[in-house]
């Protein structure tokens, strides 16, 4: 019996592997964490297993074909990235689109928010143990990517924009459908609210676990709800408005504790204010065409006229033969969109070709990523799931 | 100091970007966007490289774009990870990239491509469909013969 206790407890740290095929990292993470006990001591992200040189790609694919692309990189919140993208290259081309578009596009990326938010406050939920509320988010979340495929016809990749304009204008009676699951998502929210608020493992689990300070939040370059979890003020919707955002109503949540709790209310709160705006858009919505007059040589004629006259036909190739067509100026522009991730940039550097000279992506998501590590250390192992979620790292935007 | 497109673009020399942002940042640009670079290769400007500062002002809602350009040979510039700390990843991603090295950071290595990766994926002079580093892949068959048709 003597020989148990003489023998030197083993103290040695030990080296585990996170990922990347880990349930929890909803894509392909891999963590290398240093563990002393069950505290995490030093934890090592390494990124780049979903690289597929998106960047290089744009290099050689004109400004509409790029849209494709777009559509794979955030692939919770798709029809953020093709406005933005959109944005992006309507700024350095200098086309104005039409107010119909801006508020089409507003509703549409209004409605991606809300499905991203479900999505993450689900999965946040279902890596914690709570599976109810996943599915009552996941299942809406299907509802609302109905409404994608009414409008866009197809759920995830979308390519609804083009640059100066829209694909398509979206169908008679898109608002009554609309409507009906934004009442829904009300209804949903109040129900995951409910379950999750004053749930005691929910607040055990998620409440001061991972604090991040203001200081950090500016000096990590964190933008979006992760900010305002941390009481930065700064929406690019409202400081800088984009896409007619000025006309619309809403407030800006909040909360200063900073913590995995925090970011989940503030999500349940954006979820909220963009049923208004949803609901504003779609109150307020103009007429006129959903794209500009294609005598610019970006955009292609509406697929009526390429099919039933010539003249269409003729100018359909003339926009998509590459010795014709787009002539940008020589210039560059960043774009800043608030995704629902945080702050979506494009920077467009053009040399007057029709494809563009550098596309660059600036990802929310890489720069909320980067503070992991110093979030995890000194939490246990079991905390690492509840940050990860709370961080809504999206493989495919972070690598590119 | 240019403008295009309502944006203000301003051109440094590389060596000096550490003290120009420091400055900037103390005049309030608090927020570093993003960091980029671009091989100016075939469309022309002051250097081969230039690396693009998207800078920030919560308080005032300016932004600010810098752009600091580098030769070809020995393509280097001061770290600006001291007064960011998301230029960590960021700088990381351009070494990768670009191959551009980033004096005084604390941890430059690869980040999106392989340690063993050959070559700058994002220069002007890489093919885009790659140097074939593919057909290299070690082949493992794990003893199960294929049939020869």
């Amino acid at each position: 019996m003597t020989r148990v206790t003489e023998l030197p407890l083993e103290t040695d740290k030990m080296v585990l592997n996170f990922g990347p095929q880990h349930p929890s990292t909803h894509g392909t993470l891999r963590i290398i964490m240093e563990l002393d006990g069950e505290t995490v001591t030093k934890a090592t992200p390494e990124i780049g297993y979903l690289h597929s040189g998106f960047e290089k790609l744009g290099e050689d694919l004109d400004f509409n074909q790029y849209i494709t692309i777009t559509d794979r990189m955030n692939y919770l919140s798709p029809l953020c990235n093709n406005v933005a993208y959109a944005l992006a290259a309507e700024k350095l081309i200098g086309i104005e689109v039409s107010k119909r578009t801006e508020y089409i596009r507003v509703l549409m990326c209004e409605l991606s928010r809300i499905a991203d938010h479900l999505l993450n406050v689900g999965m946040l939920a279902v890596d914690l143990g709570a599976l109810t509320a996943f599915l009552y988010g996941f299942k809406l979340r299907e509802d609302i990517y109905d409404l994608f495929e009414i409008a866009t016809g197809t759920r995830l990749t979308t390519s609804y924009t083009l640059v100066g304009g829209l694909m398509r204008d979206i169908p008679v009676g898109y608002d009554k459908a609309v409507l009906k699951v934004l009442d829904e998502v009300d209804e949903v929210a109040n129900d995951i609210e409910t379950l999750l608020n004053k749930n005691r493992i929910w607040q055990d689990r998620t409440k001061k676990i991972g604090i991040i300070s203001k200081e950090d939040a500016i000096s990590y370059g964190i933008s979006g709800p992760m900010a305002r979890a941390s009481g930065i003020e700064w929406d690019i919707r409202v400081n800088e408005p984009y896409s007619s955002y000025e006309d619309f109503e809403f407030d800006v949540a909040i909360a200063l504790n900073g913590d995995v709790f925090d970011r989940y209310l503030v999500r349940m709160e954006e979820i909220r204010q963009s049923i208004k705006i949803c609901r504003q858009s779609l109150e307020k919505m103009p007429s006129g065409d959903v794209i500009v007059d294609p005598g610019l040589g970006y955009s292609l004629p509406p697929k009526d006229e390429v099919y039933n006259s010539i003249e269409g036909l003729i100018y359909h190739f003339e926009v998509t033969m590459p010795n014709r067509g787009m002539t940008p100026p020589v210039g560059e522009a960043y774009v800043p969109t608030e995704s629902p991730n945080g702050e979506l940039g494009f920077y467009i550097v053009s040399d007057g070709n029709r494809t563009p000279y550098r596309v660059r992506t600036r990802p929310p998501s890489l720069m909320n990523y980067s503070i992991f590590s110093k979030l995890i250390e000194g939490h246990m192992l079991s905390d690492a799931p509840a940050i990860i979620g709370s961080i809504n790292v999206i493989a495919g935007e972070l690598d590119r | 100091m240019t403008e295009f497109a309502g944006e203000q673009i301003l051109h440094v020399r590389g060596p000096d970007i550490l003290t120009l942002l420091t400055k900037l940042k103390a005049d309030g640009f608090n927020f570093l966007a993003d960091l980029t670079a671009i091989d100016n290769l075939t469309l022309g400007g002051y250097e081969r490289f230039a690396v693009s500062y998207h800078l920030l002002c919560h308080e005032t809602v300016e932004r600010l774009t810098v752009k600091a350009y580098i030769p070809e040979e020995k393509p280097s510039l001061p770290s600006v990870e001291s007064l960011w700390k998301t230029a960590d990843w960021q700088e990381r991603e351009v070494f990768d990239l670009y191959g551009i090295k980033f004096e005084g950071h604390p941890n430059l290595i690869r980040i999106m491509n392989p340690d063993d990766f050959e070559g700058y994926p994002l220069r002007k002079d890489y093919p885009r469909l790659g140097r074939k580093e593919r057909s290299d892949f070690p082949v493992v068959d794990r003893g199960i013969q294929k049939k020869k048709s």
